[in-house]
């Protein structure tokens, strides 16, 4: 017997039992449309997450110093003076996985514009650290090389500190700002960045060559830590191996020695922050995917009704030559396609509530071409193995015995 | 001398219930030659539907040999006996064993379904065919529950007919209609009969065997009584001797 007949077979028994194959496939259909719509919200969240971290800078890796001990006293990192220039120089220079990198130098302390301040800090950078932290120039320039060599006190400034010291709105560009009673003229303003994941304020930003934050406010000859960006995604490990066996030599730290510093890259932030909605994720997953396998038991226990049901049938086509493979392939097709119905039902339905999601909650979503393909096969695989107990039940039957069957 | 059709050598049948060993069928031996009507009669227990399962091939005895169109059945194994029912033989029930909710048309074309050699085409053909020769052209796209008994049992005798059997296996296919319904079936069955099909009536109904070329009696799993009738009764002429009915 051919599949076609078979085939037609099967969805003439189902048509002939509309409403209760439509109740068993929608078991399949929630169970497919929920691992969709979870998997979208939690892929969108992990998303989010990743782009705004992504945000803080491409491919950044932040080098502080650390774990250094005086007397036994582990010391606060700002204090510590294991970094230097040297160090930074090196890691621009000496290495093949960097393509940009700043040192940094911060201080904090309360800006002066005529009537008005505002507390915030400066940073003390270079040109670079525009590319590494992703920020742009609105309006104005960036310093120049010349204007880090000579310390020059000239800063560029984020929107919210913008607000704050020039709240009735005057062209903030060529002022003079006065931070720890040094002036500083500002040169160029900061494209609004916003909050991110963490809740932090980028616009509280200013910055200022690194030279004079060193040399005019602080008044160190160490830094404080060094931003820099890997050449791609991909070779931010080997950039952080680069970095490390780069200031170990540096600082000629022994093989048994810990490092005097700390390298930290994007990628480890944004694995270490989407942990979380990883793990939430895969239990939302787990539950939708309860819920498909409870959708599989119903396909099963209605076609063990249904085989009983219709015992005295099978053993009619038996009798008129079934051979007991013809049965148990037409009772398979019947589950495969209650089940294969369902998932292209619950397919579409899954996407339609993830978008109903963003729409009502607005909830960042992400549909998964995988988590389509994946629930998809697995209903399908449900209904081939919770049909196949029934099915052989059915192949299996004596035809004389399921002619008498009342 | 016409061809035998069946042709039955000594058949046990052997049943084992718990310690017990029942023998159903005690050695049967006959022949039918193509173009025979025969009533298998007997009381129940006698090994009759024994002897109906084993004729349909859905059975295979426990000794002896039952040869089908030349073609011996008891060393087969079950597909190649489905193969062999779906090419040799139709069955008729009691019951009908029509398919619910399915037009005429789709239940007789069933057994060809199972026949891969024949086409959709070929298939609607035929059934259009043998549900004319049951006389009911008319009524092709009518469902199995908007149906009469005895329309019923027309579909299911034209499903008998679709593959072209060599055998036509009826179990009481009038034992569920009312008199005037089972003798119109009867007149179909002699029809068929002096169209030369070859029928085996299996029946408790004694009445019938009138209608019937040849008459074989069973009692205890043994064949008691072989007779040709020499006078079939035409059920046509029963049919207008009833009374007619009021409405």
């Amino acid at each position: 017997m051919n599949i076609g007949n078979l085939i037609k077979i099967s969805l003439r028994a189902l048509s002939n039992n509309k409403l209760r194959a439509f109740l068993t496939m929608l078991g399949i259909i929630i169970g497919v449309a929920s691992v969709i719509t979870m998997l979208a919200i939690g892929q969108g969240s992990k998303e989010s997450i990743r782009s705004q971290i992504s945000e803080m800078g491409s491919n950044m890796i932040m080098i502080q110093p650390g774990a250094d001990m005086k007397g036994g006293v582990r010391q606060s990192s700002d204090n510590m003076q294991t970094l230097k220039l040297k160090d930074f120089n090196d890691i621009c220079s000496n290495t093949t996985y960097i393509s940009k990198c700043s040192p940094s130098v911060a201080s904090s302390g309360q800006f002066i514009f005529g009537a008005n301040n505002y507390p915030s800090s400066i940073s003390g950078v270079n040109a670079d650290y525009m590319d590494i932290r992703k920020l742009t120039i609105e309006d104005g320039t960036i310093f120049n090389e010349q204007q880090i060599a000579s310390a020059a006190k000239v800063c560029i400034v984020g929107k919210t500190v913008i607000k704050n010291l020039f709240p009735n709105g005057e062209e903030p560009i060529g002022k003079v700002i006065r931070f720890n009673k040094i002036p500083f003229t500002i040169i160029g303003t900061l494209k609004a960045k916003g909050y991110n994941s963490m809740g932090m304020d980028q616009d509280d930003i200013v910055l200022a060559p690194y030279t004079t934050v060193q040399k005019r406010v602080l008044a160190i000859t160490y830094i404080q830590g060094i931003f820099a960006s890997a050449i791609s995604e991909d070779a931010t490990t080997n950039a952080t191996t680069e970095i490390k066996a780069l200031l170990r030599s540096n600082h000629k730290l022994k093989d048994t020695a810990d490092d005097d510093f700390n390298v930290r890259s994007q990628q480890e932030l944004s694995t270490m922050l989407t942990s979380t909605t990883d793990m939430m994720t895969i239990l939302l997953a787990c539950i939708a995917g309860i819920s498909l396998l409870v959708g599989g038991i119903g396909i099963m226990n209605i076609m063990y009704v249904s085989v009983k049901e219709r015992t005295r049938e099978i053993g009619l086509r038996m009798s008129i030559g079934a051979k007991g493979r013809d049965i148990l392939s037409q009772f398979l097709i019947e589950a495969v396609l209650i089940s294969f119905t369902g998932g292209i039902i619950g397919v579409i339905l899954g996407i339609v509530s993830s978008f109903m999601v963003k729409l009502l909650f607005s909830w960042p979503i992400s549909i998964q071409t995988y988590s389509v393909f994946l629930s998809f096969l697995v209903c399908t695989i449900t209904g081939v193995f919770f049909g196949w107990y029934p099915a052989k039940n059915a192949s299996e039957l004596d035809p004389i015995e399921a002619l008498r069957y009342e | 001398m016409s061809k035998s059709i069946i042709r039955l050598d000594n058949i046990k049948r052997n049943f084992q219930v718990g310690e017990e060993t029942v023998h159903a069928l005690r050695g049967v031996s006959f022949n039918i030659n193509e173009g025979e009507f025969v009533t298998i009669m007997g009381t129940s227990g006698s090994g009759k539907s024994t002897l109906l399962n084993l004729l349909g091939c859905l059975d295979t005895p426990t000794e002896g040999e039952y040869y089908l169109d030349d073609i011996a059945v008891s060393t087969m194994d079950k597909n190649e006996r489905s193969t062999l029912r779906n090419r040799k033989i139709g069955f008729v029930f009691q019951s009908y064993n029509l398919l619910a909710k399915t037009t005429a048309l789709e239940n007789v074309e069933l057994p060809l379904l199972y026949n891969p050699t024949i086409s959709t085409k070929e298939r609607r053909e035929k059934a259009e065919k043998a549900l004319e020769a049951v006389g009911l052209s008319d009524r092709l796209h009518h469902k199995s529950n908007q149906m009469s008994g005895g329309q019923m049992q027309r579909v299911a005798i034209a499903r008998a007919l679709v593959n072209d059997p060599v055998l036509i296996l009826a179990d009481e296919a009038t034992g569920n209609l009312d008199t005037r319904t089972a003798y119109e079936i009867m007149v179909l069955f002699q029809e068929l009969y002096k169209k030369g099909r070859t029928i085996i009536f299996v029946t408790h109904n004694p009445e019938l065997a009138s209608f019937t070329s040849r008459n074989i009696v069973l009692r205890d799993g043994k064949v008691v009584k072989d007779t040709i009738n020499e006078h079939i009764e035409s059920a046509k002429n029963m049919l207008d001797n009833l009374p007619k009915q009021d409405d």
